[in-house]
């Protein structure tokens, strides 16, 4: 066997279990809290049989309910803010390419990236306590958590919404142009339906970010405001609890569901895509 | 005749599109950051921070207070927090790379029809709540758990007591290593995505181009394909590195009194000790920390977007 034969399949199992171990590695936890919340022990170390008994109590646990409907309105306001901005962001930074400012612009656009969540939220909250003593508004609560998750999202959503603006080709929108469409037609007609998946994907992203946000909301929630990750944080810090297995099962098995039926979908359109294009393609000689 | 620039129609529009997002972070984003700053210069009272420049008796008085950055640098809790911060960040980013390189790597050789499942199977944990990931490792790592029983089977444990990363056999929670563990687990899909954009867009003729010269693909890796990847390995690294420093949730259920971060101090400080210039203080030294692994992401952001251009 030649020694490039030898390297090449060693190569190939060496890959293959890699990302076998990597993927396993990233799902262990997530199958060990499906498995464990049907377990009737609150002991993960002890199966105490098998028992819905979790669930059944999570519909009694006002707490639980009460955040989560609170997580999801405001994740859903957040996101279509986020979009919102983000796509005038990315626009900006997308096809202007000169104007003053832009560094600074491009850099605030991208800094929520990964700026560490305690400093934004101390910082918004701080700021957001100055204008209360200045002029007696706006109270800690939904609105201001919804501000620091947008402020967050909006990072998100531009690098999502750019990275397709920019692979787009430029020739659709000058032909638009050169057809006597305006900038505003140019843009509702021609650009908004060729980035519409990244319009979706950006408020499923930013949607599930402030889903999932604990230290922001942390510090920027107000009495009665309290959401879902910070009532599992509050319980977590004290200890396992078979109710947070419940609900992290349910929000597992949801967000599963709803990324694989995304895939599939954006494959499927993809393929049409592809066909209508090819078909195009063979009818104009 | 008065010649003068009369801005087209369009200009409007472009002054909305660029004005409003700008607007909107120099609120929320810039001015916090501006806010935070003269905080961390006054002075905490009863209820609420006093003000800095109070008029009496006909004189206007200033109060810069700068004893709170004194005071950060003499108290060892708070230069042992930072370095403690900058450590696992740097040891986290180390463990995403090592493991999320090859990761990527056989991702983007996996057979063209393979690629985008498993780029969603690797986005998957990542649009579940990271919060539950972590409380995962809570149960896995504990007296009983899974993987502490694995572990403890294979007798890693000791090799882990040697390294300094537990404090007793067979107790790995609240330990650095499962801290480092948590950290790593939650920053892989940061650390893979870019380095998998990378490495996909990679020309593989150059590979065969090396190995028609006489390289050994070990040597076609190192000499070829890692310098190519430099822009993924830059952006990974930094997207993990730097929001590792700030961490909270992922020490404060996983960590230890050993590995206390300079997130939790931040915390403790705003809502345990209600010091809010201390808080302020602890916070702009630490974006000053990091302000040099920003400029080089912020960089590199910039440099991406005008190569895709």
């Amino acid at each position: 066997m030649s020694r490039a034969v030898f390297n090449d399949r060693f190569a190939a199992a060496f890959g293959k279990g890699w990302l076998v171990t990597g993927f396993l590695f990233l799902y262990l936890p997530m199958i060990t809290l499906i498995i464990y919340s049907f377990n009737a022990s609150p002991l993960p170390s002890v199966w105490g049989g098998f028992t819905f008994e979790w669930y059944g109590k999570l519909l009694d646990d006002h707490e639980i309910l009460a955040g989560l409907w609170l997580s999801v309105k405001i994740a859903f306001l957040s996101a279509c803010l986020s979009v919102l901005f983000g796509l005038l962001a990315a626009f900006a930074l997308v096809k202007y390419k000169r104007f003053s400012g832009r560094t600074l612009f491009s850099g605030m656009v991208n800094a929520p990236l990964v700026m560490p969540e305690v400093i934004q939220g101390v910082s918004l909250l701080l700021l957001l306590v100055s204008v209360q003593k200045a002029v007696g508004f706006p109270e800690r609560g939904m609105m201001t958590i919804l501000l620091g998750h947008s402020v967050m999202g909006l990072a998100y959503a531009a690098v999502v919404i750019s990275a397709r603006l920019q692979d787009l080709p430029p020739q659709l929108e000058e032909a638009a142009m050169d057809l006597g469409a305006r900038p505003w037609q140019v843009f509702h007609l021609v650009t908004l339906p060729m980035i519409s998946q990244s319009l979706a994907s950006a408020w499923l992203l930013t949607f599930s970010l402030s889903l999932d946000d604990v230290v922001v909301t942390a510090f920027l929630n107000g009495p009665g405001s309290t959401t879902l990750p910070l009532v599992i944080f509050s319980r977590a810090r004290l200890g396992l609890s078979p109710s947070i297995n419940a609900v992290a099962t349910l929000i597992i098995v949801v967000v599963a569901v709803c990324v694989t039926l995304a895939s599939i979908l954006l494959a499927r359109a993809e393929r049409r895509r592809a066909a209508e294009i090819s078909a195009a393609q063979r009818s104009n000689p | 005749m008065r010649l003068a620039f009369r801005k087209p129609r369009w200009w409007r529009g472009r002054s909305l599109v660029i004005g409003t997002p700008f607007l909107w972070m120099a609120l929320f984003f810039l001015a916090p950051f501006l806010v935070v700053l003269k905080i961390s210069l006054s002075q905490m009272g009863m209820v609420a921070v006093e003000d800095m420049v109070k008029v009496a008796d006909g004189v206007v008085q200033v109060a810069l207070k700068y004893s709170n950055y004194l005071f950060l640098t003499e108290d060892e809790r708070y230069v042992g927090a930072y370095l403690t911060s900058l450590k696992y960040a740097a040891l986290t980013t180390f463990c995403c790379l090592f493991i999320g390189y090859p990761f990527a790597y056989f991702m983007a050789r996996a057979r063209a029809s393979l690629q985008p499942t498993l780029l969603m199977l690797v986005m998957l944990p990542f649009w579940t709540s990271f919060l539950l990931r972590v409380y995962a490792w809570k149960g896995l790592l504990d007296e009983g758990g899974l993987v502490a029983q694995a572990l403890t089977a294979l007798g890693v444990d000791h090799v882990l007591l040697m390294m300094g990363a537990i404090e007793a056999a067979d107790r790995y929670m609240h330990t650095p290593f499962s801290l480092v563990v948590g950290m790593t687990y939650t920053y892989l899909p940061f650390m893979v995505l870019p380095l998998y954009a990378s490495l996909s867009k990679m020309d593989l003729r150059l590979l065969e181009a090396a190995a028609d010269l006489g390289a050994t693909p070990w040597v076609a890796f190192w000499k070829i394909t890692v310098p190519l990847s430099k822009a993924g390995i830059i952006a990974g690294s930094m997207l993990v590195f730097i929001p590792c420093v700030g961490e909270f949730v992922t020490p404060e259920l996983l960590g230890g009194p050993r590995t206390l971060m300079i997130g939790r101090v931040l915390w403790d400080e705003f809502f345990a000790n209600n010091d809010w210039p201390m808080a302020s203080t602890v916070a702009v030294v630490l974006v000053l920390l990091i302000v040099v692994p920003l400029a080089i992401f912020n960089k590199y952001q910039a440099e991406a977007q005008e190569k895709r251009a």
